[in-house]
């Protein structure tokens, strides 16, 4: 191999591929290896590789190669990987960007970043412990984030004599889980990556293997997806608009390939076009294909902004807002059915919440199991549905617009990476029907605004007891009120439902939905539940919409509530009687801004109650203003 | 009709280029005030190159940020200028004022102490001052080992600091720019890039960068085994010292009682390509900053640099 290649000669272009296997099937040191036999390693890295061996090495007197892979702090202290690291190497045919990525169960994320970008994967097996669960784990993975050429490196081939026997048994045992899994290629190789044989050089000590070397086999494979053969998908990244005679939209083309006259449609409104112009990096070209960044000029002034996806009127993804799809959870809170979440689908952000969780996926043996909620790590059947309708393709058929991430409202973390199945039919088949009458009608011919008075709090901080009196006096001011509250609705409408993170999730969305309908009736509706998280606080308010909805924090302090105990709950959680009680084994998430912040020590309900009433009869008082301006 | 894509760059570069292009237009939909940090070095020039590439026919819509230590190179700064008065650039310069008042420097302070205030601590200042959430720079994956595991959208809490045990996943290039108040955002175009990749992109692409990359005779004192280009009068000649004219070059620029020059004759592109390939040392050698001690870069991350 010579380290002298230009990276501006090499004519299979780039390989990006990652290593994963089991912990200490020796990841690190295969990419070391590599990077050392390539001789990319400069003499003032290897000095001080020489200096961390003797610190932190696991090779006795050796070079540990490893290292130089590990570059974090922490890992090279425990010797593992717990982040994905990139590496980068080049040989006369081609160039290679290589993720290494954790081989612990708990780091199933970082794996699956890895695959997400790359084109090839090259799973490691210890030849003396064989197929471990996590060799499945990994072989799964990369199948389902639609990887299609995989490598089986049977590593340590000399700690079991270089024994063909055993190499044929190993490989045979994962081919049959492997063959249902969808790769284009699959090749198995015996290696020793401490000692480089079939790395970058033929092992002799392996007269029996006559297939290529790892690295021979990873310059010659040819993995140019065939990305450019599919349709033509355009991902809108920005309105290019810098002076009145120029209007071009700048994208990467995400697949197939587009030529100046070609017809295109914006897949969600299905307006139409000709493409007129395209800009490339240097100038005008006649074409484009996947991969390049470029910007497109229409023929028409048609109304295209961010996110819309330019498609072949002929061959256009599905557009709804309903859809299947595999979740891999990535955030420490687990996802939570009902919940909303931030999505983003190619260039558009919306909002989604998963409204089904059909089931978990074991990747150990990949067998289906029913769950209320999917943990760090674990990968999931789900039904989505998001706000907005957006055009999708199955993952499989388009990665680029069939691959979705989640983001939790509140910490901005990524907390899962979606891959759609197919689009559910609901959506197209139910349509929303428009009555003439509606919650304004309704409400003016009671001569009052419609609203969701929304009590949060810890239980026993006075919630119900300021709402029956809001209730009383409203109705003597012949106002029409109703009052939900987790009495009359968990003893029917909820019942099937328990105090689990997820039933609470789910328990607080119908309360949202039945509130909706009496504010669409036109009434004042009273709402009190300890409604602990604020992200299903903010589904309702959503739900509701916000003109419609006061949040009224409820502020008791836990001993407080506690000195109280109306219901003799806090008792019984003290007699070890209930578990996940809010407050005190399951946690409550004060609002940030509420609409009205009641403290409540050293006041008394009615004068709550007064707070409350204020504000309502200004929200009136405005309705009326601005509805019945000849009032 | 003749079906033409991009012409002189390789499969390779024209991927890399593509996906720099992509992400510099994705930090400008993003976020609501980003600035390109412009170090005047190689790599910041090819970040540039392709801004002024993914918004034409419009122009950058962003400023640019260059934080003056005091110490750049003279020809770093003519240069800078030359180059901001031709394309026009927004360019905003920013000198740390209470370390110039305490005086530091790193001839009497050290490089730790003078680059944590008049690097670190004025990039932090002038971010806070312009209230800008998001900073493009051109750092790589391939430069150290701290850097091969930092994302090309890099969170940072508020007070500028990175949490490396803490990233946000990255897949499919569908990065989550979602930041909350007082929280920044580091973003790295060239993450995918190797040393040789900016060399050859820089040749295919005529980019002009400082004449202090091409070999030329400088006035060099010799200095704890390191060429150091002494650019003014401050640096005082110690005993036995003296200045010596020979022909040398930068691998990277730096602040330059920092920054060791190696001897060369590289005058032209192509040479300096040659000079690296055959090299058997790495780019970062040749900063002083680095060498420290053992992860000094993550350290140095953490608290804020770039």
């Amino acid at each position: 191999m010579d380290a002298s290649a230009r990276s501006d000669n090499e004519g299979r272009g780039l390989l990006r591929f990652l290593t994963c296997g089991s912990v200490d099937d020796g990841k690190s040191t295969l990419i070391g290896r590599l990077l050392y036999d390539s001789q990319l390693i400069m003499d003032d890295t290897l000095s001080s590789l020489a200096k961390d061996s003797r610190k932190h090495g696991t090779v006795g007197e050796d070079i540990d190669l490893a290292l130089l892979v590990d570059g974090l702090e922490a890992e090279r202290q425990q010797g593992i990987t717990i982040d994905v690291a990139y590496r980068f190497f080049a040989t006369p045919n081609r160039s290679f960007i290589v993720a290494d990525t954790p081989g612990h169960e708990q780091y199933t994320r970082n794996m699956a970043t890895g695959a997400s970008n790359c084109d090839l994967a090259i799973i490691l097996a210890d030849a003396r412990k064989g197929i471990l669960s996590q060799t499945r784990r990994h072989t799964y993975i990369c199948s389902l984030l639609g990887i299609r050429h995989v490598v089986l490196a049977v590593n340590k081939i000399d700690l079991v004599d270089f024994s063909q026997e055993t190499f044929d048994r190993i490989v045979a045992e994962w081919s049959e889980f492997a063959s249902g899994l969808g790769f284009r290629t699959a090749v198995p190789i015996p290696v020793s990556a401490r000692f480089g044989h079939n790395v970058t050089r033929s092992g002799e000590e392996m007269p029996w293997y006559a297939g290529p070397t790892l690295l021979a086999h990873l310059e010659t494979v040819d993995v140019e997806a065939e990305a450019a053969e599919k349709p033509f998908r355009f991902p809108v990244q920005r309105v290019n608009r810098p002076n009145l005679d120029f209007r071009g939209f700048s994208g990467t083309v995400a697949s197939g390939r587009i030529a100046v006259g070609d017809a295109i449609v914006v897949a969600a409104s299905g307006r139409q076009s000709r493409i007129s112009r395209i800009l490339g990096p240097d100038s005008d070209q006649d074409m484009a294909t996947a991969g390049e960044a470029v910007t497109l000029c229409l023929a028409d002034e048609i109304d295209i902004a961010r996110g819309d996806v330019l498609a072949p009127p002929k061959d256009r993804p599905e557009v709804g807002d309903q859809f299947a799809a595999h979740v891999l959870w990535m955030d420490d809170k687990p996802l939570l059915a009902g919940r909303q979440y931030q999505m983003r689908i190619g260039n558009l952000w919306t909002t989604a919440s998963i409204t089904s969780i059909r089931h978990r996926i074991d990747v150990n043996t990949l067998e289906r199991q029913p769950a209320r909620q999917i943990s760090l790590n674990e990968i999931a059947v789900c039904h989505v549905s998001s706000t907005q309708r957006v055009p999708i393709d199955p993952y499989a058929e388009n990665r680029a617009t069939g691959a979705f991430i989640l983001v939790d409202r509140y910490t901005n973390h990524t907390a899962g990476a979606g891959m759609v199945d197919f689009q559910l039919t609901r959506a197209t088949n139910t349509y929303q029907e428009h009555y003439p009458i509606d919650k304004h009608a309704r409400a003016a011919l009671s001569n009052q605004k419609s609203l969701a008075i929304w009590f949060t709090g810890l239980s026993g901080s006075g919630k119900s007891t300021i709402a029956k009196i809001v209730e009383q006096r409203l109705h003597a001011e012949r106002r029409h009120t109703y009052t939900l509250d987790g009495d009359n609705l968990r003893s029917g409408l909820n019942r099937d439902l328990g105090f689990t993170d997820a039933d609470r999730v789910e328990n607080i969305r119908r309360v949202g939905e039945v509130a909706k309908l009496f504010v669409d009736a036109g009434l004042i509706v009273l709402c009190s539940f300890i409604s602990p998280f604020r992200a299903e606080r903010q589904m309702v308010r959503e739900l509701i919409g916000g003109e419609d909805f006061v949040e009224v924090f409820v502020d008791t302090p836990m001993e407080e509530c506690m000195r109280r105990d109306p219901k003799g709950l806090y008792a019984k959680v003290g007699r070890g009687e209930i578990r996940n009680f809010t407050g005190l084994s399951s946690p409550y998430e004060p609002p940030i801004k509420p609409d009205l912040h009641l403290q409540t020590l050293g006041t008394t309900p009615e004068m709550q109650a007064e707070v409350v009433l204020r504000h309502i009869a200004m929200l009136i008082g405005e309705a009326s203003g601005r509805d019945a301006p000849s009032r | 009709m003749q079906a033409r894509s991009a012409g002189r760059l390789s499969p390779h570069l024209r991927r890399l280029e593509a996906e720099g292009m992509a992400i510099i237009r994705e930090v400008a939909e993003s976020f609501r005030n980003p600035v390109l940090l412009y170090s005047i070095g190689k790599d910041s020039s090819v970040v540039l190159h392709l801004a002024l590439k993914a918004f034409a026919p419009g122009r950058l819509p962003f400023p640019c940020l260059h934080i003056a230590t005091g110490w750049d190179f003279r020809a770093m700064l003519e240069f800078r200028d030359r180059r901001a008065a031709e394309l026009g650039l927004n360019l905003i310069v920013h000198t740390n004022p209470d370390g110039l008042a305490r005086g530091i420097n790193p001839l009497d302070h050290g490089s730790q102490l003078h680059m944590s205030v008049m690097g670190t601590e004025a990039l932090k200042q002038a971010l806070d001052a312009g209230k800008f959430d998001a900073a493009l720079g051109g750092a790589r994956r391939d430069e150290e080992k701290a850097r091969a595991k930092e994302r090309v959208f890099s969170h940072r809490s508020p007070g500028h600091i990175w949490e490396p045990r803490n990233q946000r996943p990255e897949l499919w290039g569908l990065y989550n720019t979602r930041l909350a108040p007082g929280e920044t955002m580091r973003v790295f175009p060239l993450s995918n890039w190797t040393e040789l990749d900016v060399w050859t992109y820089i040749e295919a692409e005529n980019i002009p960068i400082v004449p202090l990359y091409y070999a030329a005779p400088r006035p060099i004192v010799r200095r704890s085994g390191m060429l150091i280009f002494r650019d003014d009068e401050r640096m005082k000649l110690e005993p036995g010292e003296q200045t010596e004219e020979m022909w040398v070059r930068f691998r990277t620029m730096g602040d330059w009682p920092l920054t060791a020059a190696h001897e060369s004759r590289a005058e032209s592109i192509d040479e300096v390509i040659a000079e690296i390939q055959s090299s058997r040392v790495s780019e970062r050698a040749g900063r002083l900053i680095d060498q420290d001690q053992e992860a000094s870069m993550e350290r140095k991350k953490r608290e804020g640099y770039f």
